[in-house]
């Protein structure tokens, strides 16, 4: 997913002049996953470089960058240390335009930022923050489960009139290796995408939750179970009739996320799908989610919302 | 006066701007590299015990990274970071302290928790994060800390602790204690708002804190050159009207007198001070980086002949106060003793299943009982899949 993801920026430089890139670490070095590898010694030390240790500063100069027609794609180097710029990013970023009138935007903003846990990152390198994001509105936010995903919707994002907050997933930066096409392709922004078929029940994720959710339907498969499989891939805004078109055919949901459970974003979707399929609902829905707590670290496997915890929520959901 | 700048302000009557060299900082310098003492150098307060108190640390400290960052190569542990070459720093200004002065430190002062008596059986619970672990085993390896001894608990993100180490600073004053607080934290970290706000709250509210600055040179892969323009950290202190001074930060002397005075300063005038320790990370930033992408072996090798440790040793031999004997033997006796308490650390379990939901709230809420009671009637069904829980539910 790397090397995907550098493609993208790459791309993305290269094909607008306007854009730069920027963040702690990620000039020669090539950030700390080496997403920029590569990429200040391709497009010089003016349109990627390093920032002096400040989130706030990141992103309160990718607003400025951006209300002055400029394409700022920022790196926070770990979603769990966005939050010295959530003043930035909530109060500005995603009011820009709506205070302004439209005199003013800062659609020209992507903050990309590695999250998610499975990683013995303790506390601080594992947390999934989605959720205080979706709920600003006039951010997108985004989350891509592979590689190939990851390019396209990350183009997309750089290219959107909107600001993106890209949340990838860091356990599949090395692990989720596959042949991407080398040419510029974007995938569209607000679109579900069903991943698998299936009539017994609908499972819905995002980012690195996917494989989890799809290897528990292969165990629900071995029981006869048939799972549909949608990848949500955009939080801000979200596909509700792809969703709801799935659980009206099922009459099951399964929501399966990182972040804790209470105040998840699986509880938004929960609600929305009650109010669009409340008489095609069998069972139900239900929720498999990190626990409330801070992200353990000893403790992480029990912590995460696994295959095989999914698994029983199917069986329970299915023989409800 | 509702806009004072200065008593004694001088008029110009032509424009005149001021630049990053219109204030000249000097550097403390006690020891030279030969471990003999500058001609006229001030000596801080220092007798034999004191000296082999912070000696001891400097050996154990050296001996704990070279372990542990092998026992991470091995695959014995997940993470670890070393302090090589800032133990003067962290050693120097901790041991100019009151035990009852509270330390928050970044991560990188893992000296700082052992000055004050931190156990090797400690260390290595810690690091194992077995059940023994005083954080149960809920952060990664280095996050130590200790109420007994003073040391707030490690959090990952950078420059949180130095505002907090202002409301702490201040509230040994409300107290009516003559203690401070001390905050560790490097010259990365000083670039993030907290930095801004912890030190013009300090001086504003008049906190007793001593605000150390470990100027190491590089924040991960980021020089300094990329990090600031300024004259170093120090050059901020006169901004926000506190007390600063510049040392060297590989000269135990220079660092333990600066520390001693900021701390009487700190207690006396109910102030801040900044301390700016000119240092080197000899090491890479954690076991997870590798510095050969930034910079180069002939920029370590210089800093190698800065060597900290080594410079305090040779003023001890020529104290009298130690031997090359005596020297080999500390060594030999720390290898003994950590390789001893890791081989036991690392064999105990983790802690039992039921932490997970502890400390979340002053009590687990029913909530959490729910969910930690769902967990386990999943993990009873799977045992296998989870091995740190299981027989721990």
């Amino acid at each position: 997913m790397l090397q995907a993801i550098n493609d993208a920026l790459s791309i993305a430089l290269e094909s607008d002049e306007n854009s730069i890139l920027f963040g702690e670490d990620v000039g020669h070095f090539g950030g700390v996953f080496r997403a920029t590898s590569g990429l200040q010694e391709k497009f010089g030390r003016d349109r990627c470089f390093n920032t002096p240790l400040t989130e706030q500063g990141i992103a309160g100069f990718a607003n400025g960058l951006a209300s002055n027609g400029m394409v700022a794609i920022a790196e926070i180097q770990f979603a769990d240390y966005i939050f010295p710029a959530i003043d930035q990013i909530v109060n500005e970023t995603a009011k820009f335009r709506y205070r302004s009138g439209n005199e003013f935007n800062v659609g020209g903003v992507t903050f990309r930022t590695p999250y998610g846990g499975g990683i013995a990152g303790g506390h601080y390198h594992s947390q999934s923050p989605e959720a205080y994001f979706t709920q600003t509105a006039g951010l997108k936010v985004v989350v891509p489960r592979n590689a190939y995903q990851a390019k396209g919707l990350l183009l997309a994002s750089i290219r959107d009139p909107n600001p993106v907050i890209f949340f990838e997933p860091k356990r599949l930066y090395r692990a989720n290796i596959a042949e991407v096409p080398d040419e510029d392709y974007e995938i569209e922004l607000g679109k579900a995408e069903v991943v698998r078929q299936g009539k017994d029940i609908t499972l819905l994720a995002w980012g690195a939750q996917v494989e989890i959710v799809e290897k528990a339907a292969d165990m629900a498969a071995k029981k006869g179970i048939s799972c549909e499989i949608i990848d949500l891939r955009t939080l801000a805004p979200w596909d509700v009739d792809t969703l709801a078109t799935s659980v009206k055919k099922t009459g099951r949901l399964l929501i399966n996320h990182e972040a804790p459970l209470t105040g998840g974003f699986a509880g938004e979707i929960a609600a929305t799908i009650q109010e669009e399929c409340f008489l095609y609902l069998e069972s139900p829905i239900a929720r498999v989610c990190g626990l409330d707590t801070p992200y353990p670290l000893i403790h992480e496997k029990e912590y995460m919302p696994d295959a095989l915890k999914t698994f029983e929520a199917i069986k329970a959901t299915v023989n409800f | 006066m509702s806009n004072a700048t200065s008593d004694n302000e001088t008029i110009v009557h032509s424009v005149s701007f001021l630049d990053r060299d219109s204030i000249n900082i000097p550097i403390l310098k006690v020891l030279q590299a030969d471990g003999t003492v500058y001609d006229n150098a001030v000596l801080p307060a220092i007798d034999e015990a004191l000296a082999h108190r912070i000696y001891d640390t400097c050996v154990f400290t050296r001996v704990l990274d070279e372990r542990m960052l092998s026992a991470q190569r091995q695959g014995r542990i997940s993470f670890y970071m070393t302090c090589t070459g800032e133990e003067a720093s962290i050693i120097g200004s901790t041991a100019a302290l009151d035990d009852g002065d509270v330390i928050l430190a970044q991560y990188r002062e893992h000296a700082a928790i052992r000055y004050r008596g931190f156990t090797t059986e400690q260390f290595m619970n810690q690091l194992f994060s077995n059940e023994k672990d005083l954080g149960k085993g809920r952060q990664m390896p280095i996050h130590y800390g200790s109420a007994e001894l003073n040391y707030q608990t490690i959090s990952s993100p950078l420059a949180t602790q130095i505002p907090q180490a202002t409301g702490v600073g201040y509230s040994f004053k409300m107290q009516g204690k003559r203690n401070i607080a001390i905050c560790y934290f490097g010259e990365g970290a000083a670039s993030e708002g907290d930095f801004h706000a912890g030190l013009n709250m300090a001086a504003v509210l008049k906190s007793p804190t001593i605000f150390f600055c470990r100027n190491n040179g590089y924040a991960i892969s980021t020089p300094t050159s990329e990090q600031f323009c300024g004259n170093g950290i120090a050059s901020r202190g006169p901004g926000y009207g506190i007390h600063t001074i510049r040392v060297d930060g590989n000269d135990m002397l220079a660092v333990l007198a600066a520390t001693q005075q900021a701390r009487a300063y700190a207690v006396e005038n109910h102030s801040p001070v900044l301390i700016e320790a000119m240092t080197y990370r000899l090491g890479a930033h954690s076991s997870s980086d590798d510095p050969s992408g930034y910079r180069s072996k002939d920029e370590e090798a210089k800093w190698q002949q800065h060597d900290p440790v080594k410079r305090f040793k040779l003023w001890m031999f020529n104290k009298g106060w130690l031997t090359e004997k005596q020297d080999a033997e500390m060594y030999e006796n720390y290898r003994k003793e950590i390789l001893a308490e890791l081989k036991v650390a690392e064999k105990l379990p983790m802690s039992m299943l039921d932490t997970i939901i502890e400390d979340v709230y002053d009590t687990p809420t029913p909530r959490l009982k729910q969910q930690l009671t769902d967990l386990k009637k999943h993990l009873k069904k799977y045992p296998d899949s989870y091995p740190n829980s299981k027989g721990r539910l």
